[in-house]
């Protein structure tokens, strides 16, 4: 009796409009997390060590496309310490093929077999009694390559007679597909304006500070294997990685680690995974194998969207956006294991927070010799975000209607929630007007503008950026499929759950199914059950599941977790209140909707003075059965499963990709630049963001995630990209030439939150794990073209570097586009 | 490790967190991977190993040294203080690491201990800095996750806190006899 699977319906008794009473929901609690990770005792896996550890290495292709001729291993066997060394083919009957996501034939392997595909793709492994000796090994093993001609430009690896970088595929286009929703070609045909722009997203990487790794203990007496890893995915697809291991689903046990920082990166590692579960298979030893920064940049599935954009923005004479077209070219790299996820994503906000009326979405994945793409922070609505709102401010310009303005014009209003977009996904609540308002009130615009003037006067560059951006939160899986017609899976609802148990004493512990990555679970959990039960959030007792307890988590990943645990928590903190509720009753000769829980304690409505503690309670339910209801059984343990609170299938034309991503914040962002246009400099001189993401659940928390975002937004827009030469090889592969910003770059942040919060969710809280990012690089932007306006520059390629921008400002004072 | 056949080992004597360790390395052996290694004090982290993050940041006779950069056997007769040597056996933090906690000066952790203890030696020199100054100590570290101005705010408010006890505490020792410190130099 004590294990729900229901669905929760949402208690409106919680929802913020009714209840302002809440204590601990929307407090600024202390994380639970820190003393651990200050002291230096967090176990991250590089700090993993077991009895008889190997230790393993990697050696790499530096070619960016080669035929691998021979690999000869003997030195490196010969050192002493060397315990094993695995070709891709050695490794291969060791190992399975990587879960790929993709409907297209395009297999992978851990090791290269035969042939390399990117700059620093595996050509063989080493375990090894130290990673210093390890390391020595890789040096020693002979590779003889032919070089094959290798393919780097996203447009030419198009073309027909372009080298193949796979020969089970017709062409390097691995996905291409063109959606319409709305009438298009109406709307076009009777705009006054449309607004163009060629627009260039590079490359970027998650580069958390602690790499990926994993340590795997292989038990040939009974087949088992026990991995300790930071992937955030040990609770959602520990079956996928059973199989790539070659172990039974049921013989795998996953252990998380803290994890030093994601930012997308580190759902699969599916490669760490297989490196380290080959090495262990191949020595009988337990190996861990955790990547150095190169292997990192170089290999680890780090990588965001690499896209070339045509897009169009149709609009009427005063400035109704009514059509959007977007052509995209996606530099896919090598390999397409997670296919195009990132679109799928994309299609959760195309039209931004307008009321544009139709939406052409034209894709195409391309493969060319670079490491794939996987998934950073944004997962394909940053550049969209990026790009919609450069289009925004052409319009601006184009039309002579303020930037703010013309927004304003275009903004969906607060009645017009819940709000189907083109695309089919569904917007919750939102004020954007307020948010807006709010934003340029803060940022004091008038004395920004006449800064400007009085600068510009001395000849120097300031410029005012402006963005208003969605963040949709709280993602639902179906995306990495959704954009096939015959998906390889339904939809699904990525739940998520939590155990919740009163111990006879009354202590109250919780197990999650999601790692520590960074973020602050165990303060969200404790906060649900202290305002489910009137407790203290110190009080409550977080744990972390490993892969067999039976716990469903899909991590941390499109800013879902603190919906999803507040949903499972708040779940399971009922079932047992109301059973404890239910025993206090009996107890106290009462009917139980006579007795409530206040403070921890259960007691008469009423009649305060008779009640019992949750150690009472906890002691009977787990004793004295004979003392309890007769229908209850014994103990107080909960588990809860929260499905995704809104999710409809895409219909079979797609016409309608189905309400996945419904959870809709907002931010407007306005940062303040002063360029040098003969460095080419960037140099921020303030930054004002105005976020809503519903109710907030805990504000000092939300405000880092946010600061943190807008962080990497701002190494999005100046300094961030993966570099390749001509030949294919990677030209920034260690944190010397991959740049990103340091305290030194970086303005005091200031934020504000207004709170609308969500229809659909436990609480109203919607996510905000990724809004800083999502909007942080296109108000740069729109900063930086504010700043060189007197020069005629516009700004469509990210990142502004000083090269960059130098080369704008020479290409707009000759005239180029 | 008995299985690998090591070039010749170096004997250094080392303090680390005021234990004294006699041991035997090899000549290429980083400080780094000594201390998370051999002496199982795994706070001390590895972002980059070279150089760039500051994560593995530690105080070498009072000084903030990057012990990815510093081969252990240079270290003969030193004092090295790791992250494990602030907060207190019975679970006190340390006033920089309690103003981190305070003003959420961290998220993942990873690059806390290196800013810690990069704290740690600036506090030394300046008692309560201002944030530019903060910013100037600590610029050569990375922090993926929380955008600095925390930290920056836990550096500052550190100043305070621990310049407001010694204030208090001196008061105090006026009449006691003071006594040595655990933990790094407030
Ligand atoms: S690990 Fe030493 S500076 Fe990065
Ligand atoms: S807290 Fe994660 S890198 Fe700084």
């Amino acid at each position: 009796m004590s294990t729900v699977e229901d669905r929760p319906t949402t208690d409106t008794t919680g929802s913020p409009r009714e209840n302002g009473g809440r204590r601990w929901v929307g407090r600024s609690v202390l994380r639970k997390e820190d003393p651990k990770l200050l002291a230096g005792r967090a176990v991250y896996v590089g700090d993993v060590a077991l009895p008889g550890m190997l230790h393993g290495a990697v050696l790499r292709s530096p070619h960016a496309h080669a035929r691998i001729v021979s690999i000869d291993t003997s030195a490196a066997e010969a050192i002493p310490g060397v315990a094993a060394v695995l070709t891709g083919a050695q490794a291969a009957e060791l190992v399975n093929p990587m879960p790929a996501f993709c409907a297209e034939p395009v297999p992978q392997t851990a090791i290269a077999i035969e042939r390399v595909r990117y700059p620093g793709e595996a050509v063989a492994i080493v375990a090894a009694t130290d990673r210093y000796v390890a390391e020595d090994a890789c040096a020693a093993i002979k590779v003889e390559y032919e070089v094959l001609p290798a393919v780097v430009d996203p447009e030419a690896a198009m073309a027909p007679d372009a080298t193949r970088i796979h020969e089970t595929l017709d062409s390097n286009v691995a996905f291409h597909r063109t959606l319409d929703f709305g009438d298009v070609d109406a709307d076009v045909a009777r705009a006054h304006t449309v607004v163009r722009t060629r627009a260039r997203w590079h490359r970027m990487g998650a580069q958390p500070m602690e790499t990926a790794g994993a340590v795997a203990s292989w038990n040939p007496f009974d087949q088992s294997m026990t991995v300790y890893s930071n992937s955030n995915f040990h609770n959602f697809l520990p079956w996928a990685f059973a199989g790539m291991l070659g172990v039974s689903t049921n013989r795998l046990r996953m252990i998380p680690c803290a994890v030093g920082g994601s930012f997308g990166s580190k759902h699969f590692i599916t490669k760490v995974l297989a490196i380290a579960g080959a090495l262990t298979k191949a020595t009988g030893r337990p190996v861990q194998y955790l990547e150095d920064r190169v292997d990192n940049i170089s290999a680890n599935d780090n990588v965001g969207c690499d896209r070339i954009y045509d897009a169009e923005l149709a609009l009427t004479e005063d400035g109704e956006m009514i059509s959007l077209t977007l052509r995209i070219i996606d530099d896919y790299g090598a390999y397409f294991q997670f296919a195009h996820g990132q679109h799928g994503n994309a299609m959760a906000q195309p039209t931004g927070p307008y009321r544009i009326g139709s939406l052409r979405y034209d894709v195409s994945c391309v493969l060319t010799n670079k490491v794939q793409q996987g998934f950073f922070r944004g997962a394909g609505a940053d550049p969209g975000n990026f790009v919609l709102e450069r289009l925004v401010d052409k319009a601006s310009e184009e039309l002579g209607i303020d930037r703010a303005e013309i927004r304003r014009r275009n903004f969906i209003a607060p009645e017009q929630f819940p709000f189907k977009t083109p695309p089919g996904n569904v917007y919750d609540s939102g004020d954007y007007a307020a948010v807006l308002d709010r934003a340029l009130e803060i940022a004091g615009i008038d004395k920004w503008r006449a800064e400007q003037e009085r600068l510009r006067a001395e000849g120097r560059y300031l410029g005012i950026g402006l963005a208003t951006c969605q963040e949709r939160t709280g993602y639902n899986a179906s995306e990495w499929w959704f954009l096939y017609d015959n998906p390889p899976l339904p939809a699904t609802s990525t739940p998520e759950s939590v155990k919740l148990d009163v111990d006879a004493m009354g202590g109250v512990r919780v197990e999650i199914g999601c790692p520590l990555w960074g973020n602050s679970p165990e303060t969200v959990v404790s906060q649900v059950v202290a305002e489910e039960f009137g407790i203290d959030p110190a009080d409550v007792s977080v744990t972390y599941a490993d892969s067999t307890t039976g716990a469903m988590s899909a991590g941390p990943g499109g800013s879902r977790l603190t919906i999803m645990l507040s949903g499972a928590t708040r779940g399971a903190s009922r079932t047992i209140r109301d059973k404890m509720i239910r025993i206090a009753a009996h107890a106290m000769e009462m009917d139980p909707d006579d007795v409530e829980c206040v403070d921890g304690t259960f007691r008469a409505k009423g009649a305060p003075s008779t009640s019992m503690s949750m150690a009472e309670i906890g002691m009977r339910a787990h004793l004295f059965f004979h003392d309890t209801p007769e229908e209850e059984s014994s103990g107080l343990v909960a588990v809860h499963t929260y499905d995704h609170p809104y999710s409809t299938p895409p219909s079979a034309d797609r016409k309608d990709m189905g309400a996945f991503y419904p959870m809709v914040s907002h931010a407007c962002h306005i940062p303040i630049v002063e360029v040098d246009p003969e460095t080419g400099v960037v140099t921020l001189r303030a930054y004002y963001a105005v976020n809503d993401c519903g109710t907030l659940m805990n504000p000092t928390l939300v405000e880092g995630q946010i600061v943190g975002g807008i962080v990497q937004g701002i190494g999005a827009a100046l300094m961030e990209e993966y570099r390749y030469g001509e030949d294919g090889s990677l030209d920034t592969p260690t944190f010397r030439e991959y740049l990103m910003p340091s305290m030194h770059e970086v303005p005091e942040i200031v934020v504000e939150h207004l709170e609308t919060p969500s229809p659909f969710t436990e609480y109203g809280v919607k996510g905000a794990g990724e809004g800083g990012r999502l909007v942080a690089p296109t108000a740069i932007a729109s900063a930086v073209d504010d700043a060189l306006k007197p020069l005629g520059v516009w700004v469509d390629e990210l990142p502004m570097t000083p090269e960059r921008v130098v080369g704008m400002v020479a290409g707009a004072r000759e005239g180029r586009p | 490790m008995g299985e690998t056949t090591a070039p010749e080992k170096i004997r250094i004597g080392l303090t680390v967190n005021d234990v004294r360790h006699d041991l035997l390395v090899e000549p290429r052996t980083l400080l780094a991977d000594l201390l998370r290694g051999d002496l199982e004090l795994t706070g001390t982290h590895i972002g980059c190993e070279q150089g760039v993050c500051g994560a593995c940041t530690v105080l070498v006779d009072g000084t903030a040294t990057r012990s990815c950069l510093v081969f252990a056997a240079q270290l003969d007769g030193a004092a090295v203080r790791t992250v494990e040597s602030l907060a207190g056996a019975d679970g006190t933090l340390h006033p920089i690491q309690q103003a981190f906690h305070e003003n959420h000066g961290l998220q993942c952790g990873f690059c806390t201990p290196g800013m810690l203890m990069g704290a740690c030696e600036l506090l030394e020199r300046t008692a309560e800095p201002d944030p530019d100054e903060v910013r100037e100590a600590l610029g050569g570290n990375l922090c993926r996750c929380t955008g600095y101005q925390n930290i920056v705010r836990s550096v500052c408010a550190a100043g305070r806190t621990m310049t407001a006890d010694r204030n208090s505490t001196a008061t105090t020792t006026a009449t006691t006899t003071a006594t040595t410190t655990n933990g790094a130099q407030a």
